[in-house]
Parts: C-alpha cells; sequence; structure tokens
C-alpha cells in the first residue's frame, strides 16, 4: 500500500478506513536463512538491505521488546557526515547519501531536514583542528565550510558572543547535516523490510546462540528454537550481553547518555549547533521542541536514565552559549545506552564463529549511520565480505593497533569519546 | 549519584572521576603478548548487574577507588582504595 | 464569575492585571486562571493542532489547554500554566498559538481538515516533490507547530541552585505529606517539606471537609505553624519536587513569589539538589477526564477542580452545572455547588447501580455523549437507558477517577502496578530506595486513610534510619469509600479528545492501533500523546485504556506509563543557573595577569588559564607586527615568558626514580642530581600522552613539568600508576603548579640578565641543569631548559613572588632591547626549532611519529611500552612529523590544510597527511610549518600539494626536517 498525498486525502474523504499494518507482525517460523538479533534501527535496516539489494528475503528480525524501541527512538535525531579519519569518513559519507533518497526510498516521509549543522570552536588550535576536519570532509567529496564570527552572527544572532567564558572563534559548517524524525527512520525500514517478505517478529528475546563446530546453527528465544544459516548480533546497548551468549568478550563498556526536550515553542533555532567546549548540542524538532543533548554520565550504566551532575551541566552550556534559550522549559529528559568502544568506532565484521555477525559498538554515532550500516551490514551477511565504506570496522584493529578511528584523540578508555 | 570515599566519606558524584573497569588494576606483564594485552586495555565484562569499577576522588583527595556498583540500579554496594584492593592481589 | 464564600483569597487585596491586553481585576491569591474565571473568561488558549478553542480544565500544573505567554522582551516566557500563575499587580498574560486573536484564529481551519490531518499523517505524504518538503511543507508545518514563543533575546532574570540535606524529605503537603513530616519532626529528624502549591495543605485546600475538628484548610495551616515552631522542619512552598536521583538525590524546583521575586537582585526561581536519608513521596493524585465527543470545549472542567474554583477561590465558570462522574465524588460536587447556591443542572453517575439523595436530577448508568457550543460550553447531551437527552450547562464537571501520582517512582525505572480496585496505577513497592509513598499517590483516596498512610510512611522511613518513632494521636478525619465504575471514552461518533493540548483523539489511538502501532509505545510516539506540556497526566492512563480495548487486551498486559524527569517542566535558566557565561569554567590567572593586561596584551584562553597574546608597542597595529617583533627580540637579545600555566609536579621519596622510569618513556632514574630531561609520557594505549621536562632537584626529589593542556590528566595519571600499579613504591608526590610562578627568560643575553639578577655563580649551569637559587631573601629554582632554541633559563618563586619577579624580569629585559613575549611569539619560536605542543600530540602520534622513537627505552618497561609495539603503532609508513616550506606562488601553509604528492587529486584515497602548526617566521623569513606526513621522514627534501579546500589555498611545499631553525642547537648550549 503506496502512501502519499493523494492516499491521505482519499482516505480522508472516505473515513480513513483503508488504512493497514505498517508492517506484518509474524510468528517465528523454525528456520530461516539468516536471524537478525535486534529490532532497532541497524537490525531493521539490516534486513531491508538484505532484501532490496541482495534478494534475501527469508529473514527474521528478533526484538525483545518493540520495533525502534532501542536507541533509534531515544536519540537526537541528528544527520551528518563530518567525520575525519579514514573509515568514519567513507561509511558516514555513504550513509547521508542514503538519507538523502531515504523517503523516496522507503515510501515514507521520514522527515530528512538538511537545516546545516554548525561545530563551533573557541581557539586558534581548535579552528586548526576544526580546518584538518573540514578538509578530510571536503577530500571525501562531501560539503564543509568554515563560517567566521561575522558570518555566524548572521546566521546564529542569538549565540552570547561577548560575555562567554570560551570566545567564539568561528564554526565549520555541514550544509547538508541536518534532523531527521527518529521513530520514523525504524518504522519506514520495518515497512519496507516487512513489504519484502522479512518477519518482524516483536516480544521475541534471544537467550541462547547455537553453534556447532564452530559454525552458528540457530537461536534459543523466549518463544522457542530457530534455525538459522546465519545470525547478525545488532544489539547496541546490549551488545556483550548477547555476544556473550557466543562465548565472545567485546570491547564494549556500557555507558548512558542523556538527551533532552523543551516544551513546544515557535521556530527559533533552525540548525543544529554544536558547542564542544561546553559538550552541547541543540536542534528544534518541527513540533516545537528544543532538542539537545551533552556529554555521557561517565560511568557504566544499563538505566536508561542519568543522574543531575550531567542535565545541569547541559543546562549550563546551553545557557552560556545561547542565553535566550533560559526560558524554555525542560519537559522530558531520557537517557540512552551507548555502546562505548575503545576508539570511539563501530564494529561490522564477521565473528570467530562461522556465519555469526556483529554490529556494535556505534557509541553516539548510532543514529545518522543508520542507512549505511543496515546497507554495509547487509552486503557482508549476504556476500561474507566487507562493503567497501565499512571495510575498516574490523574487531581486530584494536589487538593489531591497525586502522584505529579515534577522532577524539582520547585513547582506548571506552567512555572518553 | 553519592559514592563513599574510603579516606573522606560520602561525597557527591561530582567530585570523582570515573575511567573504566577495575580490571585496570590487573596490568599484565610487559611480555604477556597481543592477546593478553588486548584484553586488558579493551575487553570487558561489562555486566548488566554488578560490576567492580575505578573513580579517582579527583575533587577530593587523591585516592583511586574501587566501587562496587550495580550497572542496572546504580546502587553502590561498596568501596575500597584501590591500593588495598591491589595489596589482596584484586 | 466570583460568589461569596470563604475561599482562600484575600478579597482586602485587589489586583489588577492585564489579559490580551484587556485590564481585568482580581484578588490576592487568586491565580490567573480563577481570576480569568472571576472575570467570566472561559476562552483562555487554543490546541496545538488543530486550534481549537479551550478553557481550563484542572487547577494545577498539570493543565494542558490555559497557557500563556507572561513578560516582555528578555522577561518573555511562553507557555505559563494559567492555573499556576500567581496574579500579580500588573501582570500582563498574552494567550498563544493564535493569529489574529484568540477569540477569531485562522488556524482553526485545520479543525476542518481534521480527517487528512489524523495521527501519523505527516509519515504518510509530503515526499513528492522531493525538494517540497524541506521549501515548503517543513516551514509551513514549523511556522504552524509549537505553543508560545522566546523573545530570541538573551535572558535577564536571575536564577539560582542551591544544595539542602535532610533526614527526611516529604514531597507534598495535602494530609499525608503534613502527616508524615509531623511523625517525622516529632521523632527529631532533620525534616524537608515540599510543596508546588502556594500554601500547604492539598485537596485540603480544596474541599469542605473537617479534619480535627476544624475546616480543612484550617487544620492544614495549623500543623504547619506547629512544624514552623519545631525548628527542625524546612518548609519549601512554590516547590515542586521535579525528579528522583541516585543515592537520595532528589531535584527539585522552587518559584519564587511574585513579591520577592519582584525585588532588585532577587531571583526568580531556584533549583535544589537535595539529599535525603529517606523520602516519602506524598504527592496527591490528578483526576482524570472523561473522553465523549467535543469534550474539549471551554467550561468542562475536571470536577476536582470545579470544586477548588469553588471553594478556595470562589469562582465558577457558570451558574449552570452539569456534573458527571464515576465515583462518590461527583456527589460531592454537587453538595458543594448546590451550598454556594448555584444551579446543577445534571448529575450523571457512570455507575448503574449509584443512588442519589441530593435534590438533583438524577442519571444513573448515564454517559454524557456530546458537548455543544464552541466558544464556551452552552449543552451536554447525556445518553441514558431511555434516549438521548439535551442539557443546558455552561459548566461540566467531569471526573473519570483518579490517578495517584507515581512519576517520582518511575524516575529510576518503576513499573507502576495497575489496581483494579481504583482502576489506575499504584506504585511499585521500593521502585525507589529509601523512597515511601503514602496518601493518594498510593491509592488512598480519603483523608483519614491518607492521615493514617503518611504516618505508615514516615514510620518506615524513621526504621531505615534508625529512629524511634514519637507518640502522636491522629487528628479525625473523614472516611469514604472509593467505588469506581471505569470509563475512559464514551463510545459514538465525532472526535473524543485523550491528549488535550496534543490533540489525540480515540479515534487516532484506534487508528493507531489498525496501523499496528500495538505497543503503548508505538502508540504515544505515533500519535504523539502524552508527548505535550502535561506530560501525558491528564490523557495516559485513558489512551492506554481505549488501546487496550481496540487491541483486544487489558490495561496491564497493554503496558504501564512510564515518567521521566522532571516531574513539571523545569526552565533551563533555573537548571542551568550559576556556571554560565564568564562562570561557565573556573578562570585561572598568572601572577603576571595585572602586569600583562596593563602592558595592553591581549589575554587569551589556554585551557582555564589566560595567558598573553603579545604586547603590542606603540605603533604596532597588527599582531603579526608585534609577534615578528618579539620573536627577533628573543632570538637577539632576551625575552620573558610567563610559563607558571605549565603543569608542575612535585615528586620525591626512594622510589621517585624508579616511579618516573614507570611513567616516562626516558630513564630517569639514572639521572644526575642538578639536571633535567626531557620526557615523553605515553598512555596504556601506546600513544603519547604528553611531555614535558623533569629536573632531578636531590637524590629523592624530581620536580616534573608538564603541557599545560594536560596537567590535570597527567596528576590522574600519575596517581593510578602508584596507587593501581605499583603501590608498593615508596613516592609521593602533589601538584606545585598554582605554588610556584615560573619565567622563561630565553635570548642571547639571558644569561646576562639572569646574572644581574642571581649573580654569575648562581647562573653557572650547563644546558639542561638546574638548581636551587636565591633571589635576595627568596628561595628559588633555576632550570636550564629552552623552549625556544635560544639559550635559556626558567626561574621559579613562590607564587606570591611572582608578580614583583615579572615586573623586574621586564624591567631588565627591556634595559637589554629585550622585554616579554607572548603566545604568539612563543609558538612561532617553538615551529621554528621543530618543537611540539598538543597540535601534534593530539591523541593520535606515536613516540616513532614524532620522532622520538628512540627515546623509548629498551631497558625497562613503562606505561604504553606493550602496546606501542602492535604493528599498527610501529610499522613504517605511518604519518610522520615533518617541517614544510612553500615553494610555489601561495606563500601560505594554513594548519588544517591536507597533504598530497604533487600532481595527485586532493580527494581522500590519495591523502598523505596533513599540517598542524603554521606561522611566518621571521629568523627564516618564509612561512614555516610543521604537519604529518605519510612516511616522512625519508622524504625530505620532496615535494608535497597542500590543499586547504575550506580557504581557498592550493600550493606546493617542500618536506623539511621539522627542525628549521638552527638545526644543530648550538644557540640553546651556547
Amino acid at each position: 500500500m503506496g502512501f502519499s498525498g493523494w492516499r491521505v486525502l482519499k482516505e480522508g474523504l472516505t473515513g480513513n478506513k483503508g488504512w493497514q499494518p505498517h508492517w506484518r507482525d509474524a510468528t517465528p517460523k523454525s528456520e530461516y536463512d539468516v536471524v537478525i538479533i535486534g529490532g532497532g534501527g541497524h537490525g531493521l535496516s539490516t534486513a531491508y538491505y538484505l532484501a532490496k539489494n541482495h534478494g534475501i528475503t527469508n529473514v527474521a528480525v528478533l526484538e525483545k521488546g518493540y520495533l525502534g524501541g532501542g536507541n533509534v527512538g531515544r536519540n537526537t535525531t541528528i544527520v551528518r557526515a563530518n567525520y575525519f579519519l579514514p573509515g568514519n569518513s567513507e561509511f558516514y559519507s555513504h550513509s547521508l547519501k542514503l538519507w538523502e533518497n531515504l523517503e523516496q526510498d522507503l515510501n515514507y516521509n521520514v522527515m530528512l531536514s538538511q537545516r546545516g549543522q554548525i561545530m563551533l570552536f573557541h581557539s586558534d588550535g581548535q579552528r586548526d583542528a576544526m580546518a584538518r576536519r573540514g578538509n578530510a570532509i571536503r577530500n571525501q567529496g562531501d560539503d564543509a565550510e568554515i563560517l567566521s564570527v561575522g558570518a555566524l552572527k548572521r546566521m546564529l544572532p542569538y549565540l552570547d558572543y561577548e560575555q562567554t567564558r570560551f570566545p567564539i572563534y568561528g564554526g565549520l559548517m555541514q550544509r547538508r547535516a541536518g534532523t531527521a524524525r527518529h521513530d520514523a527512520v525504524a518504522w519506514g525500514y520495518a515497512r519496507g523490510a516487512s513489504e519484502r517478505g522479512v518477519d518482524l517478529i516483536q516480544n521475541c528475546e534471544v537467550t541462547g546462540i547455537d553453534r556447532e563446530g564452530g559454525r552458528v546453527t540457530g537461536v534459543q528465544t523466549t518463544r522457542g528454537a530457530i534455525r538459522a544459516k546465519k545470525v547478525a548480533i545488532i544489539v547496541a546497548g546490549r551488545s556483550s550481553q548477547v555476544a556473550a551468549m557466543a562465548g565472545m568478550r567485546l570491547p564494549i563498556e556500557s555507558h548512558v547518555l542523556q538527551a533532552f526536550v523543551t516544551e513546544g515553542l515557535k521556530p527559533v533555532i533552525d540548525h543544529v549547533v554544536s558547542f564542544g567546549m561546553g559538550h552541547f548540542y541543540i536542534s528544534q524538532s518541527d513540533k516545537g521542541g528544543l532538542v539537545f543533548g551533552g556529554d555521557l554520565d561517565m560511568y557504566a550504566s544499563y538505566a536508561q536514565r542519568g543522574n543531575l551532575p550531567i542535565v545541569e551541566h547541559v543546562m549550563e552550556a546551553g545557557m552560556t552559549l545561547m542565553p535566550m534559550i533560559g526560558k524554555a522549559k525542560l519537559l522530558r529528559s531520557w537517557g540512552g545506552i551507548m555502546d562505548m568502544s575503545p576508539d570511539g568506532s563501530p564494529i561490522i565484521d564477521k565473528t570467530d564463529t562461522e556465519g555469526l555477525f556483529l554490529n556494535c559498538g556505534w557509541c553516539y554515532g548510532g543514529f545518522k549511520a543508520v542507512p549505511g550500516s543496515g546497507y554495509s551490514t547487509a552486503h557482508l551477511i549476504a556476500t561474507e565480505t566487507h562493503h567497501a565504506p565499512a571495510a575498516r570496522y574490523r574487531l581486530d584493529r584494536f589487538r593489531t593497533g591497525r586502522g584505529l578511528m579515534d577522532e577524539e584523540g582520547t585513547g582506548s578508555q571506552h567512555n572518553l569519546h | 549519584m553519592r559514592i563513599t570515599c574510603p579516606l573522606c566519606g560520602a561525597r557527591d558524584r561530582r567530585e570523582f572521576y570515573y575511567s573504566g573497569a577495575a580490571v585496570a588494576l590487573d596490568r599484565p606483564a610487559p611480555e604477556a603478548g597481543a592477546e593478553v594485552w588486548d584484553d586488558y586495555l579493551h575487553n570487558r565484562d561489562n555486566p548488566a548487574g554488578v560490576t567492580r569499577d575505578m573513580w579517582y576522588h579527583e575533587l577530593g583527595c587523591g585516592s583511586w577507588v574501587v566501587v562496587t556498583r550495580n550497572t542496572v540500579s546504580h546502587e553502590v554496594i561498596g568501596t575500597a582504595l584501590a591500593r588495598d584492593e591491589k595489596g589482596r592481589g584484586a | 464569575m466570583r460568589i461569596d464564600g470563604k475561599g482562600l483569597i484575600d478579597r482586602r487585596k485587589p489586583i489588577s492585571f492585564r489579559f490580551d491586553g484587556q485590564r481585568y481585576d482580581g484578588f490576592a491569591g487568586d491565580t490567573l486562571a480563577s481570576a480569568l474565571l472571576a472575570n467570566d473568561i472561559r476562552l483562555m488558549g487554543r490546541s496545538f493542532k488543530y486550534h481549537r478553542p479551550r478553557g481550563v480544565l484542572t487547577a494545577g500544573s498539570e493543565e494542558p489547554n490555559a497557557l500563556v505567554t507572561t513578560g516582555l522582551g528578555p522577561a518573555q516566557e511562553p507557555n505559563v500554566r494559567a492555573t499556576t500563575l500567581e496574579l500579580y499587580e500588573g501582570l500582563m498574560a498574552r494567550s498563544q498559538n493564535r493569529w489574529p486573536s484568540l477569540g477569531f484564529d485562522l488556524m482553526a481551519v485545520n479543525d476542518l481538515a481534521a480527517p487528512f490531518l489524523g495521527a501519523g499523517f505527516y509519515y504518510k505524504t509530503f515526499m513528492w516533490p522531493k525538494a517540497f518538503w524541506e521549501k515548503i511543507y517543513e516551514p509551513v508545518i514549523r511556522n504552524a507547530a509549537g505553543l508560545g514563543a522566546l523573545s530570541g533575546e538573551a535572558n535577564s532574570d536571575k536564577y539560582e541552585k542551591a544544595f539542602a540535606h535532610c533526614d527526611l524529605l516529604v514531597i507534598g503537603a495535602g494530609p499525608a505529606g503534613l502527616w508524615a513530616a509531623m511523625e517525622g519532626a516529632r521523632a527529631g529528624l532533620d525534616v524537608i517539606l515540599c510543596d508546588e502549591d502556594t500554601q500547604p495543605g492539598g485537596r485540603l485546600n480544596a474541599e469542605t471537609e473537617t479534619v480535627g475538628g476544624m475546616a480543612g484548610a484550617e487544620w492544614a495551616a495549623s500543623v504547619v505553624a506547629e512544624l514552623r515552631a519545631m525548628g527542625n522542619v524546612r518548609i519549601m512552598t512554590r516547590t515542586a519536587v521535579i525528579g528522583a536521583y541516585d543515592g537520595g538525590t532528589y531535584g527539585a524546583l522552587e518559584r519564587l513569589a511574585p513579591e520577592v521575586a519582584q525585588r532588585p537582585g532577587a531571583a526568580r526561581e531556584c533549583f535544589w539538589r537535595i539529599t535525603a536519608g529517606q523520602a516519602v513521596l506524598a504527592a496527591g493524585a490528578i483526576e482524570r477526564p472523561v473522553a465523549f465527543r467535543n469534550n474539549d470545549r471551554p467550561g468542562i472542567m475536571t470536577a476536582g477542580a470545579v470544586r477548588a474554583y469553588l471553594n478556595r477561590w470562589n469562582v465558577t465558570a457558570g451558574r449552570n452545572i452539569a456534573v458527571y462522574g464515576n465515583t462518590d465524588e461527583a456527589h460531592r460536587s454537587v453538595r458543594d455547588l448546590q451550598a454556594a447556591g448555584l444551579h446543577v443542572s445534571a448529575l450523571i453517575d457512570a455507575r448503574p447501580h449509584a443512588t442519589c439523595d441530593l435534590d438533583v436530577p438524577f442519571f444513573a448508568g448515564a454517559e454524557v455523549s456530546n458537548a455543544e457550543g464552541r466558544q464556551a460550553l452552552e449543552a451536554v447531551e447525556i445518553r441514558t437507558a431511555k434516549g438521548v437527552e439535551k442539557i443546558r450547562a455552561e459548566c461540566l464537571a467531569m471526573s473519570g477517577g483518579w490517578n495517584p501520582n507515581v512519576h517520582l517512582t518511575c524516575h529510576m525505572g518503576g513499573r507502576p502496578v495497575w489496581d483494579r480496585d481504583i482502576a489506575a496505577f499504584v506504585p511499585q513497592p521500593g521502585a525507589v530506595p529509601g523512597l515511601h509513598v503514602a496518601g493518594a499517590a498510593r491509592g488512598v483516596f480519603d483523608t483519614a486513610g491518607c492521615l493514617a498512610d503518611g504516618r505508615r510512611a514516615a514510620r518506615a522511613a524513621l526504621e531505615a534510619l534508625g529512629r524511634k518513632a514519637a507518640e502522636v494521636d491522629l487528628p479525625e478525619a473523614e472516611t469514604a469509600r472509593y467505588d469506581i465504575w471505569p470509563v475512559w471514552a464514551v463510545p459514538g461518533k465525532g472526535r473524543a479528545w485523550l491528549d488535550f493540548q496534543n490533540d489525540v483523539t480515540v479515534k487516532d489511538v484506534r487508528q493507531a492501533a489498525v496501523e499496528n502501532f500495538r505497543s503503548v509505545e508505538h502508540m504515544k510516539r505515533y500519535t504523539t500523546q502524552g508527548m505535550a506540556t502535561d506530560q501525558g497526566k491528564n490523557s495516559n492512563v485513558a489512551a492506554l485504556a481505549v488501546l487496550a480495548d481496540a487491541t483486544g487486551r487489558g490495561i496491564p498486559e497493554t503496558g504501564t506509563t512510564t515518567f521521566r524527569p522532571p516531574f513539571v517542566p523545569v526552565s533551563i535558566a533555573a537548571l542551568g543557573a550559576g556556571a554560565q557565561g564568564k562562570g561557565f569554567a573556573p578562570q585561572r590567572f598568572t601572577t603576571s595577569h595585572d602586569a600583562s593586561v596593563a602592558r595592553g596584551a591581549p589575554m587569551i584562553e589556554a585551557g582555564l588559564w589566560y595567558r598573553p597574546s603579545y604586547f603590542p608597542q606603540a605603533g604596532e597595529t597588527h599582531w603579526r607586527q608585534s609577534c615578528d617583533r618579539e620573536v627577533q627580540m628573543v632570538r637577539r637579545a632576551v625575552g620573558v615568558s610567563d610559563v607558571s600555566t605549565l603543569g608542575k609536579i612535585d615528586i620525591q621519596g626512594p622510589d621517585a626514580g624508579a616511579f618516573l622510569d614507570m611513567v616516562y618513556t626516558g630513564m630517569f632514574s639514572t639521572l644526575k642530581e642538578g639536571r633535567v630531561r626531557y620526557g615523553l609520557m605515553l598512555r596504556e594505549d601506546g600513544y603519547v600522552m604528553d611531555d614535558g621536562t623533569t629536573a632531578r632537584m636531590g637524590a629523592d626529589h624530581y620536580v616534573m613539568t608538564t603541557t599545560t593542556a594536560a596537567a590535570g590528566q597527567v596528576m590522574r595519571h600519575l596517581d593510578f600508576v602508584h596507587q593501581c600499579l605499583c603501590p608498593q613504591m615508596d613516592v609521593r608526590f602533589i601538584s606545585v603548579t598554582e605554588q610556584w610562578a615560573q619565567f622563561a627568560v630565553a635570548g642571547p643575553k639571558a644569561r646576562d640578565l639572569l646574572t644581574e639578577l642571581l649573580g654569575a655563580d648562581q647562573v653557572d649551569l650547563p644546558f639542561m641543569g638546574c638548581g636551587a637559587v636565591r633571589i635576595d631573601e627568596i628561595d628559588a629554582r633555576l632550570f636550564r631548559i629552552s623552549f625556544s632554541g635560544e639559550a635559556g633559563y626558567e626561574i621559579a618563586v613562590p607564587a606570591r613572588y611572582g608578580a614583583a619577579l615579572f615586573e623586574r624580569l621586564c624591567e631588565m629585559a627591556e634595559a637589554r632591547d629585550g622585554g616579554p613575549y607572548g603566545m604568539e611569539a612563543l609558538n612561532v619560536l617553538r615551529i621554528e626549532k621543530g618543537f611540539i605542543t598538543h597540535a601534534e600530540i593530539h591523541g593520535r602520534v606515536t613516540a616513532k611519529d614524532i620522532g622520538m622513537g628512540g627515546m623509548v627505552s629498551a631497558k625497562k618497561d613503562c606505561v604504553g611500552k606493550p602496546m606501542a609495539a602492535r604493528p599498527g603503532l610501529s610499522e613504517d609508513l605511518r604519518e610522520e612529523l615533518v617541517g614544510l616550506r612553500p615553494l610555489g606562488e601561495i606563500k601560505e601553509l594554513p594548519a588544517g590544510a591536507h597533504l598530497f604528492d604533487e600532481g595527485a587529486e586532493a580527494m581522500a584515497e590519495n591523502d598523505q597527511g596533513y599540517v598542524t602548526s603554521s606561522c611566518y617566521s621571521p629568523s627564516c623569513e618564509s612561512v614555516l610549518a610543521l604537519g604529518f606526513l605519510k612516511n616522512g621522514r625519508a622524504r625530505h627534501g620532496e615535494r608535497v600539494r597542500l590543499v586547504d579546500h575550506l580557504r581557498g589555498v592550493d600550493t606546493i611545499c617542500e618536506v623539511q626536517d621539522p627542525v628549521q631553525f638552527d638545526a644543530d642547537g648550538g644557540r640553546m648550549r651556547d
């Protein structure tokens, strides 16, 4: 059933009686070609691209809760491709290109809004580092430009350029960056995958991964055993637990990242603004809420909630950067569980168990990666070879030291990225 | 969140710096090999439940504290000075 | 309209205010909502999507409709609840989300288009043509969305933050909370009692009950007076506890009373962090509306709100009032209204078994099926077994029962539990450690029960604290049975509202279920139910019930509502009070700061420190002129620079040398006393963490310097290595960064200067020597080290002498054609010499990358050494530090530019490296740069292409040794 303005009109005139489920709720079959553990953004997009790009449709997505209930539904919705290290650069570049065609591809309005992201800098040294980043982005073929303070004042007149602890020296802007409606991304992929024959199974928790002779053979679930030729673990936030079912110990430490939204307000912030010195970033949703976030709570956690020190720090940073938001009221705060990896970059790889694939370690980069991650993971599952844009996301890079992608330069301490 | 520094008493979490799992105490021998070192520095049990991790009383006495904690409930179960834990061969 | 009565308003104190420009009068004690009702204003707002006309629904902070904007310019505050806004003289409130006026809103056309704007319609359209989304559809949607507006001007009001500690925090000052506080206080606890209302009492202020033989409000006031007199109780009114956090920490927002907030310099709000040994949650309950067709018409209110307006504020939304409910509360409403002389046109009791002893048209087992009147209620349609009947009413008091305020018990992941008897969720026991729930928040709805429950909760808290309960008699109060007949949505045609503000109707929830958004989380996200400013307080349970019905499940099987902090919206200014603006991070000043400012130096941020950028002299109009002069001054005469910001760590003990061997790549245990050595510190992952010099002042005494940026990190690291890796080492260390002021004195005339200051024998140090010296009577330290490449010293004195020494050094330098130099010159001097800073050691480079592979001692272990041996860190073809000089026409080598082979396209696959630092070198009369280049050390003399897309530079440069000036270092050693 296609979605369109005409369809909305026709249904509206006939009592909205013709709408169908966006996806089928399937009951588990006894065997699949591919079982994807995890019905979040990455799992659903992987299923979608397995079906669409590789014609593999005998696929089940197993979700212990509800589809899209993990980090895809609890992030700050930012989409961008402004990484600078080889590996990340080409991956996020590819992902952004997929974003730009996603609505037409999925026939689902995920409300990608390329309103531009501006990363501010506050010293000569930061300008140099930002220039290096911007040039790397341009080398990759994506857009980036340096904005002077004068240009910033015209674009973001509400920033505090005077009474601020860290004066603004300028900004690095990516115009193609922006935001998208996070839930819709999960639902759009779910619908697309379901239409192509993928079984989406909610309330189905995986309790074991079956292996025989170094090969994966299926999974045990709360809804029975399911045989599978290939299994992919795509469960950011629970990666360590699920991987342990296959005897793996991952280079992951789980941390809580809080996010915040205010009451709805008339448009006042048109861009995504990032204030690195204050660990603060903000945009305004189409509904009018200011959506913003900051740094990790900085202790290992599986609670989808945080504590006041970071809440307050984020608000202080916001007030420092743009004191005009003072009278906006925080409506809701929540937390997501981040798979923090030792270099701040993700893992998309095979494992030592044949037929078992791993997609994890997204740190805070997960949302914007959803299309690219699914695309590349599907490629890896289908062809057993790494998809070029994600070819560096190897699990063994920490052991060998080859191809580490430490964008922050903070080293192997998981929570510092 | 409040953490009891063994020297200073119960303090706000703001006074502490967190660095990760208490496996950091078990530095391998230099010649232990790539696998062991990889495991030490990168791989983690990362339990959803009770864990032991390292907190530095940075805005206090400068002690490194091993905190036994639940990562799901955030309950702090116990704290000990890292140097004492190390002495016990932890 | 205002009626006679003994409410809690002060009729001796009239207050005038404006709403949408019109002047009205009210009394002290009024809220904006009660004052507007007193003036017969029922239309107070517009809904979010359909711009439906709306009146006030509630009398509390959960109000979804009556939201207004107050203040002008920077004081403009959107989305203020009229129900909690205390009236004050001169208040100017404006309605929101309407154009051109509240009465005539053109956007109300959306209501006619409602069939096309149902739940999630936007996911299905606006996709064609592709470019239209961002250019047309989205801007229209954005402009239509949102309620109130920010002014766009910087907040100019004052907000504060504070900490508080107590044994017992009581949240809510209704009967349960008051009694819990009393029990705690009598037992000797330090008690904090918070309530979001202006006066304690809770529902007692809104009902006509007696407690302890007094009117409820009077009894509450007497308890408050008693608590206040005790000295161990802090009563915080206007203070909403907004969140439960770990370790007994609670967040609370205090609004100051208008007359207090208006005093000069006073704060408007204060955000409290309260740490409590134990807590009692007595937050009461919120009455829920019933969904029926057009149930959002102005004049339709919750029955509890109708009674509150009547009994507390003596106002009513009409003379003709219908009452609709499903518990005995409906009868209570009728009694109160009739007692006030108002006409009750019907009592509609949903319970088929209900009976009535009041003189009122009574309909048992009936329901309200529609409401008439657009901008104000005119009549309600009721459906009974006999048929449909229309009844005139300007106000409908409706009640679907009460929802306990379980919110705080959900903040740490607790899931409320469905209680069939009261058809509501109650708190999961133990959901928040140390938090005991009492009263209506636990589903105990009668006053006597609340008092007893407050006692029970307080005693549980006392027991947990190991304290003995005091003997206190409970006052007498009313008991009542809570007999509910669940009614969520009245069947029938048309739209029935669940989430008033976000315009989510019963149809929307059913539609969501049809489209497979059957999980409660999916339904909420798809319909936006619960995402309005009331955070679902008025709609969550009913929406869940409708979803349960639509999906053929029971309510508990369908899911639970979860609530996240804050309980009520909190202004960002309050949460972000304090550390903002200049105070966002500490400011650290050197002892030479004032002197530098006096010399006209622009001070720039260096980490948390401020350092002089350059020292302009007469006639210099550009920083480069000053910088070039200062560089030449150091190269030709002598310069003085404050280097106190570098971290200084004093390390002592028999194992100090062994300890340094562990943290540095090089060997320090063999360093001779009186000597200084450059050290490189690695992180355990093998990359460079920091560099600096360490001086051996004595057999067991070293002084380490770190970079300014990494001082804190290094201190933490040293503590880690000592306490966690080698606790057996007998060594102690402490940061002395702020205890010593340290100045570099560099240049050919440095020795001459210092000879004058210290005498020749004290200055007689070898290169990389150090020693204790005396300046006049002061103990000082002298190091012969150089970051400029010139013969140089650093001299350190106790910080209290820093300012004086700086002045003296500057004067002595100026007498030798020298003077102070700033960060710009310092940077040029070090680039000329190929010395690195964190621009180069940015966390991704190895010792080998910066040409210091040889500094990793083969004779010993050190932190980082094993992992630095990983193939990825040790094999060839990594990017290595090089110097760069321009060859092409363009004489710019901007930092951040990337390097490519000459002739190669400037694209990612061809990337060979990048520029880290760049300057104009007056000494070399050329632009110079440092950077990293693949296999760079083997490529000295090669030509490479440098491209800076961002700033339009594309040039050729020559690869050099990083040291581009005085390659053999003769000047330093001289």
